[in-house]
Parts: C-alpha cells; structure tokens; sequence
C-alpha cells in the first residue's frame, strides 16, 4: 500500500481529533484546582472565550467584519436577567437556552437585511444595531433597570443538583466550563464540515463562491445567526454567573474588547479565542488597575502592530517571524 | 423654546459635525479607508487650541491656525509612515490599526494632559447674544453657522471649480481610472489628508463648547462621525453638510423632547438609511 498524502486525504484527516486539543482543557481543569481564589476571575475569562469563540466563527471563518457582537451577548445577557426577575424563571439551563434563541433570532433578523451590505455600510450598520439595543436597554427602564441595570439577581440550582456559589465561583467555574466545551464541539464541527468550509470559500473568494452557485448569502446569514445564539449563550453565562446585568453588556467597549482578544489570539484557527482571551485578560487583571492609562497605550500600541506587521494575531506574529505563510484553516 | 431657537441650536452644532467630519468623508472616500482613529485628530486638535490659549495666549483665530497646522503636520507623518502601508490590506487590519491609534492618542493625552476636560475659552467678541433683528441668539452659536456656511461654500468652490478639486471628484469616483490618467493619488490622498485632518482639528476646537474636550472624545463621538459620512455619501462635500445638519438638529431637538434615550431614532434612522441606501443619501451608487 503506497502511502501518499493526497489533498483530499489530508482534508479529510483535519477534523480528526490531536493529543495536544486536550490540553487546553486539562489546563482549564488544573486552575480551578490551583487558584481556587481568583475562580470569579477565571469564570469571567472562560465566558470571554466563548463570546470570542462565537466571534470568529463569523469573522475568522466566514469573513464578516463586525463592530456589534456584543448586541447579541448583551440580547442574552438581558433575555437571562428579564426572564429572572420579571418570571421568576431562573432555572439556569433554560434560561441559557432562551438566551441562545432571542439573540439566535436577533442575529437571524439582523442579518437577513444587513449582510445584503458589504463594507463600510455593513460595518456601520453593525454598530448601529449594537447602539440602538443599548439605547432600547437604556430607555425601556421598567424592563431592563435602564442605565443601573437589573442587580442581584440569584438562580436556580442547577440541573437541580448544583447551587450558584456566591463567594467561590466553584459551581459557576465548572458549569460555564462545561457549557463552552459543548459549544466548543458544537463550533468545531461546523467548521470543518461542508458548511463550514464554504464558510471560508466566501472569506476567500466570493466571486468564485457565487459562480460556483454557492447559496452565498442564505449560508452567511445562518452563520451569523448561529454564532449569534452563541453569542447570546456567553451573555446569559454572564448573567448567571455574576448575578446582574447592566449596560455595559452591549457597548462598543465590549464588541471592540472581544475583537482585540480575538485579533491578538489569532481569527479562523478556533483555539486563538482561549489564547487571546487568556492573554489579555490576565494582562488586563493585573495592569489595568495599577496603570489603567499606561494599559490602554499598550493596548493600542499592540493593535497598531499586529496591524501593520502581524495580520494575524500572536500566532500570527510568530509565523511571520519564521517567515511562514498562514494556511488556510 | 420657540422654532427658531432650536433651529439656530440644531445648526450650529450640526456644523461642528459638518466641520469635524468632511475631512472624514472625503479620505474615505478616496482610499476606502475605514479610519475610525478621525475623532482623535479633532481632540488633538482641540487640546492644542485650548492649550495654546491657557499658556501662552494666543488669540483664538491664531490659536485655531496653529490647531490647524500642527495637526495637519502630524497626519501627513501618521499617513506616510503607517496609513500608506494599509490601502490595499483587509477592512479589519484598518480597523485594528485605527482603533489601536485612537487608544495610543487617547492614552497620551491622559498621561501627558491629564484626564479633565479642557476649554476653550472663547474671545470677547463671541460673547453674549446678537440681536438679529427678530432675535436675540447667542453670538457663538451664529458664528457656527456662518463659519460652516464659509467652508462648505470653499469646499464647494474648491471641489466644483478648481483643477485640484476635479481631480479628487475623478479619484473618488474611480481611484482605477483617475491614476491611468496620470494622477498621483496616493500624493492626491496625502494632501486630503492632511486637509481634513486639520479641518477635524479646528472642528475639535470650535465644538469645545458643545461637544467638550477630553481625553475619551475620540470614542464617543466616533459613531456620529461615522453615521454623519456615511449618512451623507462617501466622498461628497454637500451630503456630509446636508447629513450633518439633519443630524444635528435631529439631535438637538431628540434631547429638547426625548432627554431619555431620544437619540435612538437617530440610530434606527440611520440603520433604516443605511438598508435601503447603502451608499447613503447623497453617495453614487457602486463606484
């Protein structure tokens, strides 16, 4: 039996499963042993991965370029909120699966009319979006607390079995740990399935996509849809886990956060969500209060950088320097 | 308020829209770039104006020339060492780079500034109210209007009348075409660039007093900016002034009458606009 390498083969083997996928998960596992004390912090950073995760899928794989995300984290942050303390309905899995659908079908409406536009149009319509639910959030104060916020919000157990740990975040920790593995698997199929590879046909070439009578659009807006349920999924995480929601869910300083730890972890190779999120949001944890100011130039500095030389964030960076070429994920 | 009071409010904050943002208008429309980082040139701008001001004196004509031309300066050196390298890369590596530049400037001004507000402390003859005839206004307020009514005539000479003009009309509408027939438009950009930089400075200064001057200035008006351009069409000096003052009065009227929240119609306008436009009301289609 020859053994040859062939395209499709190689294809066929990407999706197959590597030792060192493991790891990011074991390490995940190892810190809630080891820093039983800084867990609040590391739910937080767990829940930014997914919310970065859920933004490549439509950045980095389908090549959407978006200044809104957080409309859809801040539409499940408030759906878990709304739901807990106008309903009483604060059965945790439920509520997240509530979260996922209305900011699903938020990301479904949006993007049935604005992925027509492409550009600078698309951009500027993303952002529009993004204030205009925050400018709603605000106004409807009956609703949504307005500019304070719904506060000290609790929830049920979960599954029935586990209680929410106010002072250790140790229940929160595993729950929002397993809920980004499930919906790290659920992305991680889609984008290596034929979905997703047309996904990154229309990034690459969408002259080619429309000529080859790809569905080029419909595919793009389930894309954006699903990722906007997911999205909504991290914000309703968000919401359970710290017990309130507030404006802050849905601002430009939240969309632009996610994007940066997108950019620096690297778009389109799906583990750039826990490098970038790791990375900065430890930096961030211990720089920013100490040197807020001196954070944000390093930050922007940073920016500045991968965009002029790194393209691709620090993985990027690292293959430029060994003067390699990115393949396509 | 009557009518007319709130027009005149409208107007005149609607031209600092109109001053900051045409440079905006046109730079994006010529190179496609998506420069998000335009509003840090207005608060340079308006830092070095009030500055000048407090510290050495200048009167406030001078001190806007100065505004001017030191900001000019620095985005001719901004655009040749660093915007020049991204015209043909990715939207998003522009925006990176924008945003990026938008926290170095902001963080420069805090750490070399400060984080309070400046400002601009405005000459005698600005002061207090003009009676014009069947009103009295503030006097500020109307030299706004008339000075945004100057510019946009001078725009609208320059654009329709000069050489220099037609060939930014050409480049903007087909960059392709314009450098075939021997135009130098990267030079052609870098001297609309450096225009409207400077004219988003004298912006940041005259607006002081209604926008307000500090270190996060960039980033909260970042979005009018945006929704004024592309509002009023890439590339076109009337639209911007048209979509300026409409957004300006809208948002002067939203906040007479709706103080809660009222500028969400501005968005969804916009949004609405946007979907049925893409090029905005003003702008050619395709191009």
């Amino acid at each position: 039996m020859a053994v040859s390498f062939t395209a499709a083969e190689q294809l066929a083997r990407r999706h197959r499963f590597q030792w060192w996928e493991t790891l990011p998960w074991i390490a995940a596992l190892a810190a809630f042993f080891a820093f039983p004390n800084y867990l609040a912090f590391a739910t937080q950073v767990l829940i930014t991965i997914l919310f970065a995760l859920s933004l490549d899928l439509v950045l980095g794989y389908a090549g959407i370029v978006t200044l809104g995300h957080a409309a859809f984290f801040g539409a499940g942050a408030y759906t878990v909120g709304m739901l807990a303390s106008h309903f009483g309905w604060t059965e945790p899995l439920s509520g997240l699966l509530a979260a996922a659908l209305v900011a699903g079908v938020v990301g479904l409406v949006s993007g049935l009319v604005l992925l027509r536009t492409h550009g600078l149009a698309l951009l500027m319509l993303t952002l529009c979006t993004m204030t205009l639910l925050e400018q709603a959030a605000n106004m409807g104060a009956a609703w949504t607390g307005g500019f304070d916020g719904i506060p000290g919000l609790s929830f049920g157990k979960i599954l029935g079995l586990f209680s929410f740990d106010v002072l250790y975040f140790r229940t929160q920790y595993l729950y929002v740990l397993t809920v980004l593995l499930i919906c790290f698997l659920v992305v991680r199929m889609l984008v290596y399935s034929s979905f997703g590879q047309s996904l990154t046909g229309v990034r690459e070439n969408l002259l080619r996509m429309h000529a080859v009578g790809a569905p080029v659009r419909i595919r793009l807006v389930i894309a954006y849809a699903i990722s906007a349920a997911l999205a909504g999924v991290a914000g309703g995480l968000f919401t359970q886990a710290t017990g309130f929601v507030n404006l802050a869910v849905l601002g430009l300083e939240r969309a632009a956060g996610v994007l940066i730890v997108l950019i620096l972890g690297g778009y389109g190779r799906l583990y750039g969500a826990f490098v970038g999120a790791v990375a900065y949001m430890v930096l961030e944890h211990f720089l920013a209060k100490a040197y807020p100011t001196a954070w944000q130039l390093g930050i922007g500095v940073v920016l500045v950088l991968v965009a002029l030389y790194a393209r691709n964030g620090i993985p990027g960076l690292a293959e430029t320097l060994r003067g390699k070429r990115r393949s396509a994920p | 308020m009557d009518l007319i009071t709130i027009l005149l409010g409208g107007l005149a904050s609607g031209m600092v829209l109109f001053i900051v943002s045409v440079g905006l208008s046109v730079t994006m429309g010529l190179m496609g770039f998506v420069n998000l980082a335009h509003g840090g040139f207005a608060m340079l701008g308006g830092y070095v104006i009030a500055l000048s001001m407090q510290h050495w004196g200048l009167p406030f004509g001078w001190a806007l020339l100065l505004g001017f031309v030191a900001v000019a300066a620095l985005s001719v050196v901004l655009e040749r060492f660093f915007y020049s390298r991204l015209y043909r890369a990715t939207e998003l590596d522009q925006v990176l780079f924008t945003i990026g530049l938008v926290f170095v400037m902001t963080a420069a001004v805090t750490l070399g500034i400060g984080p309070n507000s400046q400002s601009v402390v405005l000459p005698d003859w600005l002061k207090g109210q003009t009676d014009l005839g069947f009103i009295q206004y503030r006097s500020y307020s109307l030299a706004l209007i008339a000075a945004g009514t100057l510019l946009v005539l001078a725009l609208w000479l320059g654009f329709e009348r000069t050489r220099f003009g037609a060939t930014i009309r050409a480049a903007v509408d087909s960059r392709r075409m314009a450098s075939s027939l021997g135009v130098d438009v990267g030079r052609l950009f870098t001297v609309t660039f450096a225009i409207g930089s400077g004219l988003a400075a004298v912006g940041g200064g005259l607006g002081a007093e209604i926008l307000g001057l500090d270190p996060n200035y960039p980033l909260r008006y970042l979005v009018y900016f945006l929704i004024v351009v592309s509002v009023g069409g890439l590339g076109r000096v009337t639209g911007v002034f048209f979509a300026a003052l409409l957004i300006g009065v809208l948002d002067f009227v939203l906040k007479i009458y709706f103080p809660k929240g009222g500028t969400i119609f501005i968005y969804a306008l916009t949004l609405v606009l946007l979907l049925a436009r893409p090029q905005g009301l003003f702008g050619k289609k395709g191009g």
